[in-house]
């Protein structure tokens, strides 16, 4: 089992992050990478179940299913069903904390999954660094800091 | 309840800011609030269920007890087990996480506890900015000053400040050299046991309305807690605790009539001032005791013995065949509620924490008694009475029992709740008090009191009581005045059965 973990300090309150982050079908609104993505089945994208397919900007494509999403706790997690990765039992969480001095947020992004010992350094840097560090400098961005 | 939940991002590694806060002995290195801290008995500082002592920067002391403790999550769980603020049932937790991008460190510090209403906001304010944000602040501070990497600075060698010395207040009324004193036992700052202090107090003659008393005995009641901790502010710093005693007038005002120097009297009542030798005080609700009633019994019963006639007399009258549950049937008035329910005509049904209590209980009269650590005493209350439950339930324990005694009572059933040993009994939605149509009651002592005309029904029911045999009293348990430490201490572990009380 591997296992990655990145976070950020997010300048903006975190009911305003969640706002952005909570659609399970809006990576392509706030992330680098993903040109396009629908959820299938025309499923809503806060049904618990519901797959979002997306494009990522070299082409390959994903598709995720909805685990959980709280917004009690500000946490959503998903699984990958397909990907270019090669991962097995690839599970996800990204969630928000509040930091009142400031009135900013943590955001965390974690995931844990099995794959091919050689793949796990490579894989490990491509998804901390490429896609969940990527898309929170992204968010940071987009929250003007 | 109130959650605080303050957080915030230290520029620092997670060890290194783990590597401070990890230390469950450390706050007197770098929180401004704390002068002083220990850890009780020489326990090692990353030890679950080791308790620190802290002396406060004020003078203030308090312990707190490490719940959990996790390196692997940078996780901290502690809890309050006496401080000189009433943050009851405080727990609180500080936790770390790494911010990756960059090298600091998000530290969120939260907490949960029971404020009294009347103090909320103030204890509020307190922990999340005299607590929480100005350790956030400190930590900032220590980290910036010392290079990275280096240790804490290793402990020097402490001598613990007196207590004396960091109290601001000497005792006003402790001076000129023509007023006469008396030995009381002061308490000068909310706080644990420990600040029932002996000392002398000037004592003036009565004033005109006023009428001068010298105790024989001095009645103890949970109220003295709540007193001396703060929960109840009938006592304001520096104050003499205590509302029950028996003794005799030596001095009367001038314009005091009905008593007379010599008189042996009682009093259950405030305003506090009790737990001394000598006091003054307004003769309007001061008790005649005849001489077939012995001071130690007086001291020891009349406050509770006034709460128990109004308790099954005016709250909810008590009728022949009534099925009513006691809870601390053991305690000074549970006692004294068992016998007198029963002689009522009532179905007594007591609940207990040990067998020993049992035993009393038992002897007490009360038909059936549920030791309550071993037995669901709701469950047992419906199996005794086959379903039907309790018409009445007295309960003085609060937290622990409330709501069980819900369960436990029948259609139209009464609760009264006249104290809280175990906690507050926190907030519940009324709506679901429809299902069996109950009836709560939250009696104040002084509601039923506060005048001779309220006060006299109900002492002389309970002499009458008394003499009849109706209701025995136990010879209470004697401390000294200056053990009052010792008995508030006896008291609040909830070991103790029948009356407490203080000799001068």
């Amino acid at each position: 089992m591997t296992k990655v973990y990145v976070s950020s300090v997010i300048p903006a309150p975190a009911a305003e992050v969640w706002k952005v982050v909570r659609d399970f079908n809006a990576l392509p609104g706030w992330t680098p990478f993903v040109t396009e993505s629908r959820i299938e089945q025309n499923a809503q994208s806060d049904q618990i179940g519901c797959i979002r397919n997306f494009v990522l900007r070299d082409g390959g494509r994903i598709r995720e299913r909805l685990l959980a999403l709280s917004d009690y706790d500000l946490s959503c997690s998903y699984t990958i069903l397909e990907s270019p990765m090669a991962v097995e039992n690839y599970i996800a969480t990204l969630s928000l904390t509040p930091i009142t001095d400031g009135n900013l947020t943590l955001a965390e992004w974690q995931a844990e999954f099995d794959c091919a010992p050689e793949r796990e350094a490579a894989l490990t840097h491509q998804i901390g660094t490429g896609v969940f560090q990527a898309a929170l400098s992204a968010l940071k961005q987009r929250f003007g800091r | 309840m109130v959650q605080v939940r303050q957080s915030t991002v230290i520029d620092a590694p997670i060890e290194q800011v783990w590597s401070i806060l990890r230390d469950f002995n450390s706050h007197d290195r770098w929180h401004p609030a704390i002068a002083f801290s220990e850890i009780d008995g020489g326990e090692p500082v990353d030890a679950v269920g080791s308790v620190r002592h802290f002396r406060l920067a004020d003078g203030g002391e308090l312990r707190e007890q490490l719940l959990a403790l996790s390196d692997r999550d940078f996780r901290l769980v502690y809890c309050l087990l006496e401080a000189p603020l009433p943050l009851m049932n405080y727990v609180a937790s500080i936790r770390l996480k790494p911010v990756t991008d960059g090298n600091a460190t998000f530290w969120e510090w939260r907490s949960e506890f029971h404020p009294p209403a009347h103090r909320r906001e103030e204890l509020v304010k307190l922990v999340t900015e005299g607590i929480y944000q100005a350790g956030f602040e400190a930590i900032r501070n220590l980290l910036r000053e010392r290079p990275v990497a280096s240790p804490l600075q290793a402990r020097p060698p402490v001598v613990a400040p007196t207590p004396s010395a960091a109290l601001p207040r000497v005792v006003s009324t402790m001076s000129s050299g023509q007023t006469a004193k008396t030995r009381a036992i002061l308490v000068e700052r909310y706080g644990g046991p420990e600040v029932l202090q002996l000392k002398d107090i000037a004592l003036p003659p009565p004033a005109p309305n006023e009428v001068q008393i010298r105790h024989t005995v001095i009645g103890i009641n949970f109220i003295d807690v709540y007193c001396r901790t703060g929960y109840f502010d009938l006592l304001r710093p520096p104050g003499v605790p205590g509302m029950e005693a028996a003794g005799v007038i030596e001095a009367i005002g001038s314009e005091v009539s009905g008593f007379s120097a010599g008189d042996r009297v009682a009093y259950a009542c405030p305003p506090v001032g009790a737990y001394c030798e000598r006091r003054n005080m307004a003769p309007d609700l001061l008790v005649r005791l005849s001489d077939d009633i012995p001071d130690e019994t007086a001291a020891a019963s009349l406050l509770k013995g006034i709460s128990a006639s109004f308790l099954l007399h005016d709250v909810h009258a008590v009728q022949p065949g009534s099925v009513v549950l006691i809870h601390a049937a053991a305690g000074g008035v549970g006692q004294l509620l068992v016998q007198w329910a029963r002689h009522l005509g009532a179905m007594v049904i007591a609940t207990v924490s040990s067998d020993d209590k049992a035993r009393i209980v038992d002897r007490l009269g009360a038909h059936h008694v549920i030791v309550y650590s071993r037995e669901n005493f709701a469950e047992a209350v419906m199996r005794l009475t086959g379903g039907a439950g309790a018409d009445v339930a007295y309960d003085a324990v609060g937290n622990d029992t409330f709501g069980g005694s819900l369960a436990a009572l029948g259609i139209r059933g009464h609760l009264v709740s006249f104290g809280q040993a175990s906690g507050p009994v926190g907030n519940w939605d009324i709506g679901r008090f429809a299902s069996k149509s109950i009836t709560i009651s939250r009696p104040n002592y002084a509601h039923y009191t506060d005048t001779p005309a309220k006060l006299s029904p109900h002492v002389e029911r309970f002499f009458a009581a008394l003499r009849q045999g109706v209701v025995k009293i136990e010879p209470p348990r004697r401390y000294s005045l200056s053990n009052a430490g010792d008995a508030h201490r006896d008291l609040e572990s909830r070991r103790t059965t029948g009356a407490l009380v203080l000799v001068p």
